[in-house]
């Protein structure tokens, strides 16, 4: 380690992973250590939100020790510590929040906060050490969907935004309708590869006035109706067929308010954030649209779409250097905006 | 030896530094529940006031449930990262136990109540002899009227303290048979000196958990838990 080096220790407790890292001058990961609720949360068809916070605070001590012993740092060898304190829920977020500040206030190590959707696109500087900003990213999620402008680090304009469900939540509701459980997304994923994705007619929604917002929940209600009009008229239901249509559905919206937003702003760099980002077919779906146009596609490994410290530690990197710094009186903000401080 | 001594379970914040035979320092605000901006800025504050070294305290004192939820995690949170931070244990303090401890040498029944909501309280059953505080009936939730019903059993004049004093007086003065007292303002809530205390008696006693291990005892599971075992109950 060189001296001019910069070390954070990130936390990340947002929903139902604990998570902490530690970056090196905000590209290189030291460690990622990741422990998921999601056996857990299954039983229950979703995420809990305090039997999330209750395996957070049996977990976060251990999660930090080995990040750091990975990492082959100690406390004393870090110049700040991230944590996410928002958006996400809020019993969840102040176990993350109060873990760093106590260990920042008894070591004096500065405190930087950062925003999790600041995380999920950050995500992308780590595999791709040429992507640097201006440009557009979309965060697909179970719990966001946005299309953000990155004008600079830690510079956001927020573009476009679900009107209802976020994308990964409507992945989820349309498993559960046709059985396939929770977390929804990779089941779809996988199931569509076997069913035809024009088999079914869904819609997709536009909004007058808002070419980057998204709708949801109208085809989540249609994939439902279909569904319950088979029922009825006695019709065999083709699950893979659904879960392909739906897909279809969801993606084509994804790819053409994504487009038309790189295209407005006249940006030739787009990158895809969060959960859903590991959707095999939209990465595909995303990759094409993109070469169509010569637009660069940057894209994170799944281990980085996922909610992971490490995209913490490379977002507060960046806020680290534009001199970000919170005191001990940091609270979990549960509906924080991007770009607000 | 030096503890640090936290007490976030309900609407009360409270800090206190014990030495030795003495509390140096205690700061308890009963005022609004915004525990995790104000809980280690309260901490700074007294730990400036009294010069100390965080590392040389010996150990953490946590009230580690029953009490808010997000209360108790806001506590032991802070508990956990200074153990990480500094290397020392936990020592995990009952806080229903704690809150009988404000009540040093009383000749009665001691009897902490804390509003659990859903109709019950966070309750326990104490009495002090020779010097020793003896449990009668071990912290736990369960409905004023079941509380009631095991004092009148007992039949011993009994003290009350704690949050739940204010929502069940009426009640208390009804149905208990036997003489009843409410502990005055003073000593009538949470307070981290009694944390501290009985922490500090738990500490010689071995009583302690390396900070990873420590997770509040919440006395109650998950809404979430408890309506699945319901309705497969039903089944």
């Amino acid at each position: 380690m060189k001296k001019e080096d910069v070390l954070i220790l990130a936390i990340e407790s947002s929903c139902d992973e604990t998570a902490a890292s530690v970056v090196k001058n905000g590209r290189t990961i030291l460690s990622n250590i990741i422990s998921s609720q999601i056996e857990l949360h299954k039983l229950y068809g979703g995420v809990v939100p305090e039997i999330a916070s209750r395996k957070h605070i049996e977990k976060i001590n251990q999660v930090i020790s080995e990040a750091l012993s990975e990492a082959k740092v100690t406390l004393d060898d870090l110049d700040a510590i991230g944590v996410t304190y928002g958006p996400g829920l809020v019993g969840a977020l102040l176990v993350g929040v109060t873990e760093a500040k106590a260990i920042s206030f008894a070591k004096n190590i500065p405190l930087v906060g950062v925003h999790h959707i600041e995380g999920h696109i950050s995500a992308n500087y780590i595999e791709h050490p040429d992507l640097k900003p201006p440009f557009v990213s979309l965060v697909v999620s179970g719990g966001h969907s946005h299309l953000v402008l990155v004008k600079d680090y830690g510079k956001y304009e927020i573009i476009g935004r679900t009107r209802d469900d976020a994308a990964g939540e409507a992945f989820d509701k349309v498993a559960r309708a046709i059985g396939l459980g929770y977390p929804g997304g990779p089941k779809i994923d996988r199931l569509s590869k076997e069913g035809d994705p024009y088999a079914i007619k869904f819609p997709r929604a536009k909004i007058q006035d808002s070419p980057y917002d998204f709708s949801f929940s109208g085809l989540k209600s249609a994939v439902l109706n279909y569904l319950n009009g088979a029922k009825m008229k006695g019709e065999k239901v083709v699950n893979e067929d659904v879960a392909a249509s739906f897909q279809k559905a969801v993606i084509d919206v994804l790819v053409d308010h994504s487009m038309k937003a790189a295209e407005a702003y006249g940006l030739k760099k787009f990158a895809i954030a969060g959960g859903v980002a590991s959707n095999s077919s939209l990465r595909t779906a995303m990759e094409k649209a993109c070469a169509e146009r010569g637009i660069s596609f940057y894209y994170p490994s799944p281990i980085y779409c996922t909610d992971n410290a490490a995209m913490i530690g490379v977002a507060a990197y960046y806020e680290y250097l534009a001199g970000t710094r919170h005191g001990i009186d940091l609270n979990a903000v549960p509906n924080l905006k991007l770009g607000e401080r | 030896m030096k503890l640090l001594a936290l007490d976030s379970s309900g609407l009360v914040a409270s800090i206190a530094i014990l030495e030795d035979h003495e509390m140096v320092a205690e700061y308890t605000v009963n005022y609004k529940k915004t525990h995790s901006q104000t809980l280690l800025p309260m901490l700074n504050e007294i730990s400036k006031m009294i010069e100390l070294d965080l590392n040389s305290i010996d150990a953490i004192a946590v009230a580690a449930g029953p009490g808010s939820f997000t209360g108790l995690r806001i506590g032991s949170a802070t508990a956990k990262g200074l153990g990480l931070a500094l290397n020392k244990p936990i020592i995990s303090v009952p806080t229903v136990d704690a809150l009988a401890y404000n009540l040093f040498g009383v000749d009665k029944l001691i009897c902490p109540i804390m509003d659990a909501r859903r109709d019950q309280v966070y309750t326990g059953l104490y009495q002090w002899e020779d010097q020793e505080l003896k449990t009668i009936l071990h912290q736990r939730a369960i409905s004023i009227d079941e509380l009631i019903e095991e004092i009148n059993l007992l039949k011993t004049d009994v003290i009350f303290l704690g949050d739940g004093v204010p929502v069940f007086k009426k009640v208390i003065e009804e149905k208990v048979c036997t003489h009843v007292t409410f502990a005055p303002a003073h000593v009538n809530r949470q307070r981290a000196g009694s944390i501290g205390t009985l922490g500090k008696k738990m500490f010689l006693d071995g009583k302690i958990e390396k900070a990873e291990d420590h997770a509040p005892d919440y006395l109650r599971v998950s809404q979430a838990e408890r309506e699945k075992a319901e309705r497969e109950a039903k089944k």
